[in-house]
């Protein structure tokens, strides 16, 4: 590991399912605005901009960085894309600090963004390929048998499922960007809403949304340049595995399990559930909660589902362990961007900026993202002293 | 800096259609020949890092479905960039500087040209607001640029058909080779252009291919090859897309990608370019600065094959190669994306 890297600027769009106001551009850059003026810089102090989006199938580009690469201040400069499937928002950031800690930059931006409006998203996703086992109807088709399974080896009551959506859905009250602001949301309204793919119902459904997050990552040097203290990257790590093999864990993959272990030595976590203040956990569908509950190690396997029906995730019913304090996916889902809000809520707990949603005396987060078929992982640790 | 060397670089041979294989079994064999090359086993690689585009496949994710031919198990610390592989490259060159307990990467680039038409998918390349509606494809937006040299007196016809004839007779010494041949340019001008003044030898083949390469630092490399191209310099650099707004007879980024690479700080034994449509090759020799006493494309350039999202990576390979097997003391290899040269990266490799 070489130099120390901070985060000292943050940036979000209000996420939304129609941004008819901007275009792809202008949202990115609004986003990044936000998060220059936080740090206290404009386009003009930048090294390098690090960018992420999923597949560009979504809006019907190819490589759109290309064209915006002149709105993102970079002519003549390095402009870098990231595509690692769901998990890129956080990979995108983890190859933006490398260029820090590497030593090949002191200020840069990273940026992850969708504008899922531009089209469908669940149809851009499905293509059937020949040869090719079909993904079925968009992701939650994916995922409804990996959480089927769950509930099977677990034994968990089907209110969990239930559970997670209103905790995360009140969380987003707290969250002026978030998506859905669903005010009235309780246990009934969410087991009431259709069964989409069983035993996903609408109501345990992340969004589609436009939106775009962006940071400052900064070398030792600039860290005391923002408008409130530096969140400090106490550790990063990514993982990937094949998405079929015989004899591979979907449920509890071990990519996420390895990712964790690898990433929790270099900030010598040993019990995350005691060590961190908080978590922002790539949770698309409610099940996932308790499934990576497990998978993160913040308790054994099989047990997730109790910490969930017990209120440790929970701001609302004082958790310990507060998850997705922001409203998670389930409230906010610009795929491309969904891993860097995860990260970024991670930062802002440190640095006390999360306002209603803020954990009192945040010092470690963990930010997580996921994607493909549960096979790549990207998380990290923020911390408000230095590693 | 960590020093950190190119050890190794296959490809399969360049084919205007793949019919028989995937993209995955495409990359397997190539991968897997590289590392029985230099002894390593797949678990033995510290970060793996690819370049590919959707587009080209026709489907999203199609790096997802790659990934199963590396046989990514245990879960292997692994990125990917959506474009071309160079960037790859300097992505995992980036991963090394930082985490010293990366020893070895592999990276690995395929593209499938032959999946669809890839002149009229790469217009979606142009703002979607402003240009694609009107379907600019790459040979168009091309032959504005080489229009532009021939108005500014800085090339003639004959001399974009000069890069055709020096591409394809080097490339008769490769044999995985797509196009090559002994040419001269009187002949080739009688063909018809495609669009004007660009004809056939000037566009790039339309090629299926993979391609992988595998990296080392510092003793790691002395112990995996005897020979290896140590990398002096890696950058890259990005210009403004519109076509209107910048003179398309020069290429700004490849200069400062060159410069800021130090690719003047010695001899240029060889250098390989990624440029698509021959009159490029004139505007990179430029930007780069090379001179006479560098032999351009020894591989065939281009011509050789154009696995596109891998050609990049095929040049940092070839260059690489020359200087692992002591043809060359010293190299320069460019990688480019986007409409007419707009984004470049040069890479700088030495032997010891």
């Amino acid at each position: 590991m070489g130099d120390r890297c901070a985060v000292i600027g943050i940036g979000q769009t209000k996420h939304t399912d129609k941004r008819l106001d901007v275009n792809q551009t202008g949202m990115i850059r609004e986003s990044c605005n936000r998060a220059l003026k936080d740090a206290n810089m404009t386009w003009k102090d930048l090294d390098a901009v690090v960018i992420g989006h999923a597949p560009d199938t979504i809006e019907g580009c190819m490589t759109p960085e290309l064209y915006q690469a002149e709105a993102l201040g970079m002519v003549g400069k390095p402009l870098f894309r990231v595509h690692t499937a769901g998990s890129v928002g956080g990979s995108t950031v983890i190859v933006g600090s490398k260029l820090i800690t590497g030593g090949i930059h002191e200020k840069i931006l990273v940026v992850g963004w969708q504008k899922m409006s531009e089209s469908q998203s669940t149809w851009a996703l499905s293509p059937v390929i020949p040869f090719q086992p079909a993904l079925m109807a968009g992701a939650g088709g994916f995922f409804a048998p990996h959480i089927r399974e769950y509930i099977r080896r677990s034994g968990a009551p089907e209110h969990i499922g239930i559970k997670v959506a209103v905790k995360d859905r009140k969380h987003a009250l707290r969250n002026p960007f978030a998506h859905i602001h669903q005010e009235s949301v309780c246990e009934e309204e969410i087991r009431n809403s259709p069964m989409l793919w069983d035993p996903i119902r609408f109501g345990e459904t992340c969004p589609s949304s436009d939106g775009s997050c962006a940071m400052v990552l900064v070398s030792e040097k600039h860290a005391d340049r923002g408008s409130a203290k530096p969140a400090w990257i106490h550790g990063t790590e990514m993982r990937s595995e094949p998405t079929i093999m015989p004899g591979r864990d979907e449920v509890n993959p071990r990519s996420g399990s390895d990712c964790a272990k690898s990433l929790y030595k270099q900030a010598g976590i040993t019990n995350p559930r005691k060590q961190f203040d908080m978590a922002e956990v790539y949770v698309p569908f409610s099940w996932f909660e308790p499934m990576w509950l497990e998978n993160l190690g913040f308790c054994d396997e099989g047990e997730g589902w109790k910490l969930t029906d017990e209120g440790a995730t929970s701001m609302d019913e004082g958790g310990d362990i507060p998850w997705n304090c922001s409203g998670g996916v389930l409230s906010s889902n610009p795929i491309g961007g969904t891993g860097t809000v995860r990260f970024a809520e991670a930062a802002l707990q440190v640095r006390g900026q999360a306002g209603d949603r803020q954990v009192d005396g945040a010092k470690l987060a963990l930010g997580h993202a996921y994607g493909g078929g549960s096979q790549f992982f990207a998380m990290w640790i923020v911390g408000s002293e230095k590693p | 800096m960590r020093d950190i060397a190119i050890i190794a670089f296959g490809q399969t041979e360049n084919k205007r259609t793949e019919r028989l294989l995937n993209e995955a079994e495409m990359i397997a064999p190539v991968v897997g020949d590289l590392l029985k090359s230099v002894g390593l086993k797949r678990t033995d690689i510290g970060f793996t890092c690819s370049g590919s585009s959707d587009y080209l496949a026709g489907q999203p994710f199609s790096f997802v479905m790659a990934l199963d031919a590396l046989g990514a198990w245990p879960p292997i610390n692994e990125s990917h960039t959506e474009g071309e592989t160079a960037w790859a490259l300097y992505e995992t060159w980036v991963k090394m500087q930082a985490d010293e307990e990366i020893e070895t990467a592999l990276i690995y680039g395929f593209g499938r040209q032959s999946m669809g038409s890839p002149r009229e998918v790469m217009t979606l390349m142009n703002n979607p607001y402003l240009e694609a509606p009107i379907q600019p494809d790459t040979i168009s937006q091309a032959a504005l640029q080489a229009r532009v040299m021939i108005d500014k007196g800085i090339a003639t016809e004959k001399d974009f058909a000069e890069v055709a004839v020096r591409n394809l007779k080097h490339a008769k010494s490769n044999p995985l080779a797509q196009c090559s041949g002994d040419f001269d340019a009187e002949t080739l001008l009688k063909d018809p252009t495609i669009a004007s003044p660009l004809r056939k030898h000037d566009c790039p083949p339309i090629t299926d291919g993979a391609c992988a390469i595998i990296m080392a630092a510092g003793d790691k490399a002395r112990e995996l090859c005897k020979r290896p191209a140590w990398i002096r310099g890696i950058e890259h650099r990005i210009d403004v897309q519109a076509l209107g707004q910048r003179d398309l007879s020069e290429c700004p980024s490849a200069k400062l990608a060159a410069e800021a690479a130090g690719v003047s700080k010695g001899k240029v034994d060889i250098a390989e370019l990624h440029a698509p449509f021959t009159p490029q090759d004139i505007i990179l020799q430029k930007a780069l600065g090379l001179g006479d006493d560098t032999v351009i494309n020894p591989s065939g350039g281009i011509h050789q094959g154009n696995p596109m999202m891998g050609t990049s990576l095929v040049r940092i390979g070839e260059v690489a190669n020359r200087i692992i097997n002591g043809e060359a003391d010293r190299g320069v290899a460019h990688g480019s994306q986007g409409p007419c040269l707009q984004q470049n990266i040069v890479t700088v490799l030495e032997g010891e």
